[in-house]
């Protein structure tokens, strides 16, 4: 059973409708990103899952129980950190740990937590007075301190220096290590690409690609080759060598409007040869997560809408 | 990985407690933790004790307030009034901002995702208003006698005044903190509570009022409960009598109800 199980989830304000039949699924064990631009129903899909919405259509299991109708049973199983806040600003790291541990039948020692995201210097700080990044990690830490099964974070690491980011993201591999379901959602696609073991792009509310980080960033593959090389080279000669468009897209960078077949490849690395020109970069087949996310979410990109 | 200390402990342990040891563990740690907060912050001490306990002392030893017809020493007077005052500062004013800003910070958000629950929630606030109430009627009972307080009549009812007293500004407060920005039931709860204090019959009786302002007075849940405090507290002192009684009644259920309906939690 996956921990996560979302049919035809619809989610609306009155006439707005904020989640369309969206589709979503999350394993035990693995980090699923959730992305999308600002608006694009994300926020509204996460806190339909942790109990705060109700939606308007779709079926929505969460560790085999209804988030609106399960609510209390799954608030002993689910860790939640919001955005921001949600702690009380005269509170520091330590009475707020165990403050919480208070709330769950078996918690972790919140020492230990402390020390886990890095906060055992300013455990007796008042949140108010914590930076952005020590704020984000106590609120991490309230979310996993009940141990939980599934875990949701919204953006942990905006606002957060990087070694605050490092810490928050070794933190987030040990829970899939754990077997943790988490569900992340960011606009940080560095992250993405380094910790999810699952993407799935949201927009206008509706999924438009689903899949592994490789497998998102190979789907464009054989549409163009991408290439760096000196600035104002002789695009027509090599164009008319390679029997297809090259542009310059910026100086010294260069894109071939054809497969990224061997022989094209081949083709351009000898022309380069011929004119002695050094070849900086050489992009085939795939692209970076920020040109899929790009591509996908475009404004009146409906055409990508099918993809999945 | 997996050797960090929380993974380790991440282990089954102890049997988890029953339901019941559960749920009595969280509203204790919730109690006591809105307990701390509310004698941590200045301003609600200041609410709360402080000035309380400045009127209580000035006005006791400054002669420069009317009383009512048969008192002679101001503090016979003012006692249960400040006492009023002090239920009043901690079930409204305090009660009101803090809730407010814990909404506006997205506490009171998260802590619905925790198992602690609402009705666990809403009962540890009650209890914190009630321990900060015993605290406040301890100094400025003591404070009272020093000032040669002589309390006569029935302290049980004096005890049921405060409790209906306390549902009805609770309600309130709670009702402002669960419908304005927190910035304005700030500004909204310190305005009420200045307005309440002088229609309340607090620290001067309410016949000094002009006749229209008094009725209206009267119909208030401070004015009622400073009634009803003099009434029990100085055996059928000014202004008690049924009618206080039936207002405050009529307040401790209306304000909270008006709250539970009106409440959004984020």
């Amino acid at each position: 059973m996956p921990a996560i199980e979302v049919e035809g989830l619809t989610v609306r304000y009155g006439d707005l409708v904020a989640v369309d039949r969206l589709d979503l699924r999350a394993e035990a064990g693995r980090i699923l990103a959730l992305l999308g631009p600002n608006g694009a129903g994300k926020t509204s899909t996460v806190e339909t899952l942790e109990g705060y919405r109700r939606r308007a259509g779709g079926k929505v299991a969460v560790l085999g129980l209804d988030p609106a109708r399960d609510h209390a049973a799954l608030t002993r199983r689910v860790g939640v950190m919001l955005q921001r806040g949600g702690v009380y600003p005269g509170m520091g790291p330590a009475e707020a740990l165990s403050l919480w541990a208070a709330f769950y039948p078996r918690p972790l020692d919140p020492a230990g937590l402390l020390e886990r995201v890095g906060l055992s210097a300013v455990t007796r700080t008042p949140w108010r007075r914590l930076s952005g990044g020590e704020q984000q990690r106590l609120s991490l830490a309230l979310a996993l301190v009940g141990r939980p099964e599934v875990v949701f974070l919204d953006e942990p690491t905006a606002g957060v220096d990087v070694k605050g980011r490092q810490v928050i993201r070794s933190v987030i591999a040990e829970l899939r290590d754990e077997g943790v379901c988490v569900v992340l959602t960011t606009h940080q696609l560095e992250e993405v690409e380094r910790l999810a073991d699952r993407v799935v792009i949201v927009d206008r509310g509706r999924v438009v690609a689903d899949g592994t980080p490789a497998e998102l960033v190979t789907r464009g593959a054989g549409r163009s080759i991408r290439f760096g090389a000196p600035a104002g080279i002789d695009v027509a000669g090599l164009a008319a060598r390679l029997g297809a468009p090259v542009n310059e897209v910026d100086p010294g960078e260069y894109e071939v409007g054809a497969a990224a077949s061997p022989a094209t490849v081949a083709a351009l690395t000898a022309w380069l040869a011929e004119r002695d020109l050094p070849l900086a970069d050489l992009r085939a087949g795939r692209e970076r997560l920020e040109d899929v996310f790009l591509r996908l979410t475009a404004t009146g990109g409906a055409g990508d809408g099918g993809q999945r | 990985m997996s050797s960090s200390p929380a993974a380790s402990a991440r282990q089954p342990g102890a049997t988890p407690p029953s339901a019941a040891r559960q749920l009595t563990r969280a509203l204790a740690a919730q109690t006591a933790a809105e307990a701390r907060l509310t004698l941590r912050r200045g301003e609600s001490v200041l609410l709360t004790l402080a000035i309380p306990v400045g009127l209580l002392v000035f006005f006791s030893v400054v002669h420069v307030l009317p009383l009512p017809a048969g008192v002679r020493r101001p503090v016979q007077f003012l006692a249960p009034g400040i006492l009023a005052l002090a239920v009043m500062s901690t079930a409204m004013v305090s009660l009101g901002i803090a809730t407010g800003f814990e909404r506006q910070y997205l506490v009171l958000k998260r802590l619905g995702s925790t198992p602690l629950g609402r009705p666990t929630l809403l009962a540890a606030k009650t209890l914190a208003v009630l321990a900060v109430e015993v605290l406040q009627v301890a100094v400025l009972s003591g404070v009272a006698l020093a000032l040669g307080w002589r309390p006569g009549g029935d302290p049980a009812a004096a005890l049921g005044a405060v409790l209906l007293a306390t549902a009805a500004f609770s309600g309130i407060g709670l009702t402002m903190a669960g419908t304005l920005r927190a910035e304005v039931t700030l500004a909204a709860a310190n305005g009420l509570y200045l307005i309440l204090l002088l229609v309340g019959g607090m620290v001067f009786p309410l016949s000094h009022l002009p006749g229209a302002l008094a009725d209206v007075a009267r119909a208030l849940p401070s004015a009622a409960l400073s009634g009803a405090l003099h009434a029990s507290l100085t055996g059928g002192g000014p202004g008690g009598g049924v009618e206080s009684w039936a207002v405050l009644a009529g307040w401790a259920v209306l304000a909270p109800v008006v709250a539970a309906f009106t409440f959004r939690w984020e």
